[in-house]
């Protein structure tokens, strides 16, 4: 889709004959996210959908206990160290960032009065900087209040290389300059088209600098408060076991009205998907069941008669299979699938192209992922894939066969094609996994037909996915033909996303294969895009490139998107969790009610 | 007896020294890294990631670091936790007290059933209630603790829904309600542990008091006029106890193993648990924490097995 239709659709939206939410389906289709695609329409002029929150209380409190389950639980409750959704989830509880984002990729105004817009005045023309305002009156739970102190001294502190925050990526880069109490402004090195990311979700949360204010840099892990915190949110502190418990009780100061629902909250930790989907749809024991991922089957099997439901929230994660652009099997200085060197099969287009249509997709959504993956294929070529059931993707045995042939690759006598000598033999990784090995043996089998012969291997998941310099198993290293994961596309902006198929990003023994783009591939044109989109300010060109980026290594194909994996939690029949693929689970928890 | 036992505590502490060398080199050759997830993150640039294996020593040699850490735990510090961010006998105190309940309490039932029933046994042996005995031990112990945990989920919780599987460690209640709600609770761990240990200990008090009723001695007993109930409870029973005491002290660590998998089936936060969610995050000063603590039981049991002996057969002096 080329810049001039997607303005097209925008100015459908803007005249009323598109449904905005069209829209947004449309870009995430595209391969965009739903965040992206809100700026753009905010961008030109549409102003940003009221948050449809169902929430209908209409008093604070009352609503008994709420009880959740993360199998894994939350092991430490500070915001800026928070390394998974867990602990940002327990996080969350407590801490509010200034907004979060709902499922269409619309900002909700947490302790934000307002949403930064060229019309309020928030945003500058030239995209260098973004002001902030917060809510007055708002209040830490230990009743000090909240000032514009507060969210400087948050970009102080996350941005000190010495703290080792996780959220020092958001900071680094940004100025922060209070303007009044309660407003700050953000300013950007460069025009940044993408302002929404410090003090935005996941985060964005605050921490309180009368607390805090001591434990700055090195000093960050002696804070008292990092068990114990003391945030703004709609509930306050009560009890923390890492891993096993995290307890609050109603704040009853909280600063939106009639909310929250719940009189304590309890997330428990520990346990297994499988049991937790059990203690929430077949006991009720619990409310809600977080990161359920259980083959559908067995979902389906348990929703038969329970007292809850599965729920299925799109986002970003897309399980793909890589294919390397390296000899993975020589070793030059030291390294095996060296920038040096080509692959001998798989540098031919013919043998890419011919994987691409031997990956049942269909197959895999059906018996494999079930809800909790919506077959993908080439983003661009595709309809969007909330619109219609029968996306297109190819999965052609007799086409990849004539692909083959053509390109010379003949059938040996054992069935296995071959050329100059060559067979079409190759290794094909991915980490332990019960869906991934099903996932395996479906194109094996798929393979096996056209006469590729293919020789599957897993990878425990801790060796797989670890950054251990002296494994040769690791994702990164890449030290095999093929391989597949999942890649998670948490960011509401694709601009970091993105760079893994950069050149300057490729994995090597220099960077001790810390580089994002593992299937080594290089491509100029990617490159100057990658390059452009950086500073474009105008969000629909910046789309209309990224969706060009999306296609050039899945045209090429260097990748084969699989599946689109949406999150998938569970809940009882009464309650009504309000759920975001662009932010945790816990993202809007203040909305969170029971039905009557 | 003072001085036996100081000696042997003596004894243990190279032993222990061996045992952490030993756990300290087989973590650090483990593949993983305690910051992965921080890996495929996008957002976090490397260079947070090396400053923090830097904070954490984690790219010194491995001596240097088991040095350090041996020199910290000297002075009582049991290190820090990578992934909580807090202190790690902290983390374990928090846990401890779970699986102390559970432990005992389990320990504490498989006992209870295990010495009347098999004395009972030995002194009938083959007789019905025998043979009903024997096989309910065989059963018993042919059962793995985590295929006995979940059937008992899917009967009591599942179908009939008597009973909670997730256990809390803070119950919101107070008087006899906690008291209920805690009895609801951990009668499932509690009985899938105690059963399975009961079923071995049954086997070894038969076979104990079969080889003790036959002694002369107990004939003597008998024939100077003692009633049956004197000469097994004072005569056989204690005798017969000395290779169950061993058995018991002896297994003492094997529990703790085996309540690791309870633990983590009914969500109970003991030591286990903890131990099973450092070795997945690959959190290092934990791990070697919790094994540690195991290796100081096995040390200590062996202890108390040994003092046990002489208070129960005077005979046994310590020298």
């Amino acid at each position: 889709m080329e810049e001039k239709d997607i303005r097209g659709l925008i100015s459908q939206v803007k005249d009323g004959s598109m449904d905005r939410r069209a829209f947004v389906r449309t870009m995430v289709g595209l391969g965009l996210t739903a965040p992206m695609a809100t700026m753009m329409l905010l961008h030109s002029g549409v102003a940003m959908s009221q948050v449809k929150s169902t929430y209908s209380a209409t008093k604070r409190g009352g609503g008994g206990p709420l009880k959740v389950l993360w199998w894994q639980g939350a092991t430490l409750l500070n915001p800026h160290f928070a390394v998974g959704t867990k602990d940002q989830d327990g996080s969350r509880v407590f801490y509010e960032p200034l907004a979060g984002w709902d499922n269409e990729g619309n900002l909700i105004p947490i302790l934000a009065s307002e949403i930064p817009s060229r019309e309020n005045g928030g945003l500058a023309a030239d995209g260098m900087s973004v002001v902030w305002k917060i809510k007055p009156n708002v209040r830490w739970h230990d009743g000090k209040p909240l000032t514009a102190d507060d969210l400087v001294f948050n970009w102080e502190y996350a941005r000190d290389p010495a703290t080792a925050s996780v959220t020092v990526g958001s900071y680094k880069d940004v100025e922060v300059e209070k303007i009044d109490n309660l407003s700050v402004r953000v300013k950007f090195k460069k025009p940044t088209p993408f302002w929404a990311d410090a003090f935005v979700g996941v985060r964005g949360m605050l921490i309180p600098k009368h607390l805090f204010g001591e434990y700055m840099g090195a000093k960050s892990r002696d804070a008292p408060n990092n068990l114990k915190p003391v945030g703004t949110g709609p509930y306050k502190f009560v009890d923390f076991k890492p891993g096993d418990l995290v307890k609050g009780e109603i704040n009853m100061d909280y600063h939106m009205p009639n909310r929250p629902f719940f009189d304590t909250i309890e997330i428990k930790g520990g346990g297994d998907a499988v049991s937790a989907a059990r203690a929430v749809i077949q006991t009720a024991e619990y409310d809600f069941g977080w990161n359920i991922q259980v083959e559908e089957e067995v979902l389906a099997r348990l929703e038969r008669g329970g007292k809850g439901k599965a729920v299925v929230t799109p986002g970003g994660n897309i399980e793909f299979i890589l294919l390397n652009n390296t000899d993975p099997w020589t070793e030059v200085d030291g390294e095996r699938s060296s920038m040096k060197t080509k692959h001998p099969l798989l540098s031919d287009p013919a043998v890419r192209k011919a994987m691409a249509l031997l990956v049942d997709k269909k197959s895999i959504e059906q018996h494999i992922y079930g809800r909790a993956g919506i077959a993908t294929g080439n983003f661009l070529n595709s309809p969007p894939r909330f619109n219609s059931k029968n996306t297109v993707w190819e999965f052609d045995i007799e086409k990849a066969k004539k692909l083959l042939d053509d390109a010379g690759w003949k059938p040996g006598a054992d069935g296995v094609r071959e050329k100059g000598g060559k067979k079409l033999k190759m290794v094909y990784q991915t980490s332990i996994n019960s869906p991934r090995q099903k996932t395996q043996a479906i194109v094996k089998q798929a393979c096996q037909r056209a006469g590729i012969d293919l020789e599957l291997k897993s990878i425990t998941a801790s060796v797989f996915f670890s950054s251990d310099v002296a494994n040769p198993d690791t994702y990164t290293k890449f030290y095999c033909d093929i391989e597949m994961y999942t890649t998670t596309m948490t960011e509401p902006d694709p601009g970091l996303f993105m760079n893994q198929y950069c050149s300057w990003e490729v994995a090597t023994k220099e960077n001790k294969w810390q580089g994002r783009n593992i299937c080594r591939w290089v491509n100029k044109e990617y490159d100057d895009l990658y390059r452009a989109s950086e500073g474009e300010l105008d969000p629909v060109k910046r789309a209309s490139m990224f969706i060009r980026m999306n296609d050039l290594p899945c045209g090429d194909p260097t990748i084969i998107p699989v599946m689109f994996r949406p999150r998938v939690s569970v809940n009882v029949d009464n309650l009504v969790p309000f759920l975001s693929g662009w932010d945790i689970d816990m993202g809007s928890i203040q909305e969170w009610y029971r039905k009557a | 007896m003072g001085n036996y036992v100081l000696r042997r505590l003596m004894i243990a502490i190279p032993s222990l020294l061996g045992i952490s060398l030993v756990l300290f080199c087989v973590l650090a050759l483990a593949p993983g890294d305690p910051f992965e997830e921080l890996a495929t993150n996008p957002n976090v640039p490397p260079e947070v990631r090396a400053a923090l294996r830097a904070k954490f020593g984690i790219d010194d040699p491995v001596f240097v670091r088991y040095f350090r850490w041996l020199a910290a735990m000297a002075q009582g510090d049991w290190g820090f936790s990578f992934v909580s961010r807090m202190d790690v006998d902290q983390l374990i105190l928090q846990r401890l007290p779970a699986t102390l309940f559970v432990v005992g309490l389990s320990q504490l039932l498989a006992i209870a059933i295990a010495i009347p029933v098999g004395v009972f046994a030995a002194t009938r042996p083959y007789s019905l209630f025998d043979q009903i005995a024997s096989t309910l031990a065989f059963v018993g112990f042919s059962l793995p603790t985590f295929f006995t945990g979940l059937l008992l989920i899917l009967l009591f919780s599942i179908t009939l829904d008597w009973l909670p599987f997730v256990y809390r460690s803070d119950i919101a209640a107070t008087g006899w309600r906690w008291w209920w709600e805690q009895f609801r609770q951990s009668i499932m761990p509690i009985s899938v542990l105690g059963f399975f240990q009961a079923a071995s200990m049954t086997r070894y008090v038969r076979s104990a008091v079969l080889d003790v009723i036959r002694l002369d001695y107990v004939t003597t007993a008998r024939a100077k006029g003692l009633g049956e109930k004197v000469v097994i409870t004072k005569h056989v029973v204690r005798n017969a106890l000395i290779p169950v005491v061993t058995l018991v002290a002896l297994q003492m660590p094997a529990i703790f193993g085996g309540a690791i998998v309870t633990e983590q089936i009914f969500r109970i936060p003991g030591i286990g648990a903890l131990l099973i969610s450092s070795i997945l995050a690959n959190d290092t000063p934990v791990i070697m924490a919790v094994t540690f603590v195991f290796a100081c039981l096995v040390v200590f049991f062996n202890l108390v097995a040994d003092v046990l002996y002489g208070w129960l057969d005077p005979r046994i002096t310590y020298r």
